[in-house]
This record gives C-alpha cells, sequence and structure tokens, in this order.
C-alpha cells in the first residue's frame, strides 16, 4: 500500500492542470481516490452528510454480491459435471474440479463484462471532462449474474456496450438513467439473441444432449410443478435443491440462501432498502395466492410460496428492484413499487409462456413507472397538507 | 398562409431558383420530416425490415404526399375552411387506392408484404402535414416540389432504418445475403431485437443522435 501511495503521489504532477497527460486527469483521480481516501479535503463549509461515499457505497453492494458469486461459480461447475454423470452422490464431491470448471467459465464474463463497461465508462468521462463515476462497478459484476453460463463473450461485451450507452450515458451518466442498467443489457440479449438465453439447452454448460435441461422455473410453466422432470433426467429438484440453488439457471439466481445473505448484508449496512425486497416478495406471494383461488391452470395450481424458490425472482427483489436511482424514492411509493413488481413477475411468469422468467420485465416495468409512482404521492402528501392547513383556518 | 411567394412581375424566374432547390433539400436535412418533425412514425418501426418493401414504401409515400400537394394546391382557393379535412382526405385516400391498386397488379409479393400499411398512408402524418402547412397556401408548382421533398427526406430516413435493420437482423441487403458465412461459423448471430419494432426506434434514435451531434444549430437552447 505505501508503494502505492507514492507512485500515486509522484504520478500526480502529470496529470494536474498543464501536466503531461492532463487530459486523463480525470481516469488518475478514479483511481486514485479508488484506492485511497483523497487527502485533500473541501474548502469552506460542511458538505460532507455521512462519511460513506459513492465508491464505498458500491463496493458494499459487490461484497453483498459475493456469495451469489461464488456459489454461481461452484453451481456452474456442479450442474456440467452432474449432466455428464461424474462425481455422483454428495454435491461436494470433486468440489475443487467444479470450481475450477466454474471459475473457467464465470470469470471471463465478469472480466468482459467490467472492462467493456468501464472501458465506455472512462471514454465518455474524459471526453466529457466528468469525474469518473463507479456506478459500473455494481452493474458490471450483476451483468454476469444473471446470465446462462455459456452465453458467447461477445454477446456479453455487446450487450453491455448497449446497456451503458443507451440506458445510462445517453442520460446522463450514473444516477440519471431511467432503467436499470444490468437488466437492460439481459432484456437486449433475451430479444436479440433468444435462443441463447431461453429454453432448455443454455443453463447447463457443455451438457450432453441426453439430458433436458429445463430449469425449474420451465418445469412448473409446462407442468404445474417445479420438482418433476422429464423421464429422460436420472435425477430431480427437490425443494431443498431449489432453495440451497443446486438447480440450473443464470449463474447468480439459483442459491436463495447466498442471496437472503446479500440481503441482510444490503439491509444491515442500510445500502439497500429493505422495504422493496420486503413489498416485492409479498406482491408475488400475494399474486401466487390469487392464482391458487383462480386455479384454472396447472401452474396456477403450484403453490404459492414456491414462485420464490424458482427462477431469479429472489435476485431480483434483492438487487434489482433496490437499485437506488432507478426504484422508487418516497416511503409510500417504495411499497406500491414493490407490490407492482412483484404481482407483475408473477403474473408474466403464469400467463406469458414465451417469457418464462417475470421479473426482468416487471423490475424494468417498475422503473418506468416509480417516478409516476413517486409523482403522485408527493402531491397526495401535498394535497393532505393542504386540506389540514385549510382545517386549520377554518378553526381560527 | 404567411409564406406565400412573393413573385415581381418583371423579372423571369428559373424553373429551379434558389427557393424551389430549398423546397427539396430542406425535408432532407433540417427539416426532416421523420427525424425533426416527429411523423410518420409509426411506419418507420412498420414496414422497415427489409430494404425492397421499404424502397416500394418510401416510393409509394412521395408519390402521394407529391400529387396530393399538387392536387390540392390547385384546389386550395375553391375549398371552403370548414370542410377542407374532408376535402383533402378525399383526395389522398383516391391517391391511396391508385398506388394500391398498381402494387396489388405489378407487385403482388410487395404489397402483400406490406399489407395494411399502404392503405395507412392515408393516415401518415406527413401527408396531412404538408397539405395542411404547405399545399393549402401556396401555388402548385412550389407545392409540389415540397412534396417530393418531404417524400424523400421520409425515404431517406426509412431506407437508412431498413439498411442496418435487414444487414443485422437477417444479415442479408434487398434479400441478398451480405455477411459472410465463414462469419456465422465464427460464432456470429443475427440480431433478433432488429427484427422487432423496438429495435427500429433504436435505429432511429441513432439517426437523430448523429444528425444532431452534426448539425450543433438543431440542438434546443436551454
Amino acid at each position: 500500500m505505501e508503494f502505492l501511495k507514492k507512485k500515486i503521489l509522484e504520478l500526480r504532477p502529470d496529470f494536474e492542470k498543464g501536466g503531461k497527460y492532463a487530459q486523463f486527469h480525470t481516469l488518475f483521480d478514479g483511481f486514485a481516490t479508488f484506492l485511497f481516501t483523497p487527502d485533500r479535503v473541501s474548502q469552506g463549509g460542511t458538505h460532507i452528510k455521512a462519511g460513506i461515499d459513492l465508491k464505498r457505497t458500491m463496493f458494499f453492494v459487490i461484497l453483498a454480491m459475493v456469495p451469489s458469486l461464488l456459489f454461481g461459480i461452484f453451481n456452474v461447475g456442479h450442474q456440467h459435471f452432474l449432466a455428464l454423470g461424474e462425481f455422483a452422490g454428495s454435491p461436494l464431491n470433486g468440489l475443487w474440479d467444479k470450481v475450477f470448471y466454474g471459475a473457467l467459465k464465470v470469470l471471463p464474463i465478469v472480466v468482459v463484462s467490467y472492462s467493456v463497461g468501464l472501458g465506455i465508462e472512462f471514454f465518455v468521462a474524459s471526453k466529457k471532462g466528468h469525474a469518473i463515476n463507479e456506478g459500473f462497478l455494481v452493474s458490471g459484476m450483476l451483468i454476469p449474474l444473471v446470465l446462462p453460463p455459456d452465453i458467447p463473450l461477445w454477446m456479453v461485451g455487446l450487450s453491455t456496450a448497449f446497456a451503458v450507452v443507451f440506458a445510462k450515458e445517453v442520460f446522463g451518466g450514473t444516477g440519471m438513467n431511467v432503467l436499470n442498467v444490468a437488466l437492460t443489457a439481459r432484456v437486449f440479449l433475451f430479444f436479440a439473441y433468444p435462443t441463447f438465453m431461453s429454453g432448455d439447452q443454455v443453463w447447463i454448460s457443455e451438457k450432453s444432449d441426453v439430458y433436458s435441461g429445463a430449469t425449474a422455473l420451465a418445469n412448473a410453466a409446462a407442468t404445474g410443478t417445479p420438482f418433476q422432470i422429464s423421464a429422460d433426467q436420472p435425477w430431480n429438484y427437490s425443494l431443498q435443491d431449489m432453495v440451497v440453488g443446486l438447480i440450473p439457471g443464470s449463474i447468480g439466481e439459483t442459491s436463495k440462501i447466498a442471496i437472503l445473505l446479500g440481503a441482510a448484508f444490503l439491509i444491515i449496512t442500510g445500502i439497500g432498502s429493505g422495504v422493496i425486497m420486503i413489498s416485492v416478495i409479498l406482491g408475488a406471494l400475494l399474486m401466487g395466492l390469487i392464482f391458487n383461488g383462480i386455479g384454472m391452470t396447472p401452474f396456477m395450481n403450484m403453490p404459492f410460496y414456491l414462485h420464490l424458490a424458482m427462477g431469479g425472482l429472489l435476485f431480483g427483489a434483492v438487487f434489482m428492484a433496490t437499485d437506488p436511482v432507478t426504484a422508487a424514492h418516497t416511503g409510500t411509493g417504495k411499497w406500491i413499487y414493490g407490490l407492482l413488481v412483484g404481482m407483475m413477475a408473477v403474473m408474466i411468469r403464469v400467463f406469458n409462456p414465451a417469457y418464462p422468467e417475470g421479473i426482468m420485465l416487471a423490475v424494468l416495468f417498475g422503473n418506468v413507472m416509480a417516478p409516476l409512482i413517486d409523482h403522485y404521492v408527493v402531491q397526495a402528501n401535498i394535497a393532505r397538507r393542504n386540506k389540514r392547513l385549510a382545517t386549520r383556518a377554518s378553526l381560527a | 398562409m404567411s409564406d406565400v411567394l412573393v413573385q415581381s412581375p418583371v423579372e423571369k424566374k428559373p424553373l429551379l431558383g434558389k427557393k424551389e432547390r430549398k423546397l427539396i433539400t430542406d425535408p432532407l436535412s433540417d427539416n426532416n420530416p421523420v427525424t425533426i418533425q416527429v411523423l410518420g412514425i409509426c411506419s418507420a418501426l412498420a414496414v422497415t425490415t427489409q430494404m425492397k418493401p421499404t424502397m416500394v414504401m418510401a416510393l409509394s409515400v412521395t408519390a402521394v404526399v407529391a400529387l396530393s400537394n399538387l392536387v390540392i394546391s390547385l384546389m386550395r382557393n375553391a375549398i371552403p375552411p370548414r370542410i377542407r379535412i374532408i376535402v383533402q382526405l378525399t383526395v389522398v385516400s383516391v391517391l391511396v387506392i391508385l398506388v394500391d391498386q398498381i402494387l396489388k397488379a405489378y407487385m403482388y409479393d410487395i404489397s402483400k408484404q406490406l399489407s395494411v400499411f399502404v392503405g395507412l398512408i392515408i393516415t401518415n402524418c406527413i401527408v396531412m402535414g404538408r397539405l395542411e402547412a404547405y399545399a393549402m397556401g401556396n401555388k402548385p408548382f412550389p407545392s409540389l416540389l415540397d412534396g417530393l421533398g418531404n417524400g424523400f427526406g421520409y425515404g431517406a430516413v426509412i431506407l437508412t432504418v431498413a439498411f442496418f435493420r435487414e444487414l443485422l437482423g437477417s444479415g442479408k441487403l434487398f434479400g441478398f445475403k451480405v455477411i459472410p458465412d465463414a462469419l456465422y461459423e465464427a460464432g456470429y448471430v443475427n440480431n433478433g431485437l432488429m427484427m422487432i419494432p423496438a429495435g427500429a426506434l433504436f435505429v432511429v434514435a441513432c439517426y437523430i443522435w448523429v444528425q444532431r451531434s452534426f448539425a450543433k444549430h438543431l440542438e434546443e437552447k436551454e
């Protein structure tokens, strides 16, 4: 660390006004403040509201995603070897082979997502003379977690570029985006290259064609229960598998335990909104209950709580819907937003056979609606206070 | 009505003077009906998955706008203002039916592909917009030029959109394969987003982006 600090202080004059690399000063500042707290403080009045700045906020979110990422790496390997019929028995058999295989699959996706996204971010920042923002640090980790393991790397790069440019930079960069950046990348891939993003062939990395690789969610959509799989597959998904995460799916979405660990971390540190997480889950359960009551198709009759155990609903509720930029901001608004997202997610799942996973579209829909929700919540508050004022005036 | 051409009686004007040329060139760039006036967006999204039907659509719209401008301009002093929209609509629909019948007779396949969108030229805002904004208050020849100019402006945009949608969405141009097989074998895949209307919105947005970054004077002052 001492060495880095010395190097940074040594290099700094080159990047300041009049220095050799003055045009790259935003880049330099970005890296320097990423590593160390700046030694210069503001002059005059105080501006600090809290000791935590954007960089540390983003870093906490990444820490919260680490359990999902690690389990995802393991699970990619686990599913692969399971489909090949190796390391049968306990999931921990061949642990290091599985982790090694999974890391080979997952880490390149992470690297591509980060290098493309940060590359664009740096380019735009130096071109416009803005300070480099850290917003992409979280998106760059979220993107790999919501993709299937076998996605071609050029698609990862293309979708990341698309999302950063069209969802973020055109609206003015970090903090100005209307839509969640990571979900924009996913939705781009989903519509542009559907064969790589849906169906039963993409969720297990390099599986033999003998096995159906349908996810629990796809099973449920087809038959009404996530457990039962086609006869040609030698194993079944149990509820325990679904909660622990030993099922095929997007890299980070399978393990509900890892996601809940992340959720607890976000709530305890005060970074993520617990209200949104809870209301999304409540909304999903409520919609599931309503469908149980209607009960027209086998999928509607599936016990409502199983919705939480399959697919990306929980991941979306914890990491996507809570995005502080695109979610609703007002207290009441957060409840409405969360319930809307949760109900839409289950509704899309059950009604639309073309889109097996509803949470992606539901969160994007919620993002678009969030400013409207906030507007009406604020207006309602103004109206209420005006009314109170009028009552008091009439009493006086 | 304010921009009625002022003609001096003595001076003999050339057929295509500066003003007339501007009528043609303006809609191609600074006053483009799609990217600046934001008219005719629906058909720009609907018919632009392939170059060939788009070409036909562009020509059909150009013909309808130019001819209806001419006809309405000839009739402009005889149309009672209160029923002018109905008169305009009648003229436009006659022309659209003519175009539709010609397409059905000579280009049946493309006519099937364009399906309802030929008939919907009637509702294309560019047509009514030019009639109201220009033909009702100007002489026939400038009106004809204005119609042609706006038709070309519309055509330029939708052909550009169709170029990218067909190239990226199906790897073809005018139905011919242009992306080599070697690239597909290397793992390239056609982009399905370009085949749905949402893809066209992104291409139109990029077109506007590029246009505005070249023509800074189009940016609204804050």
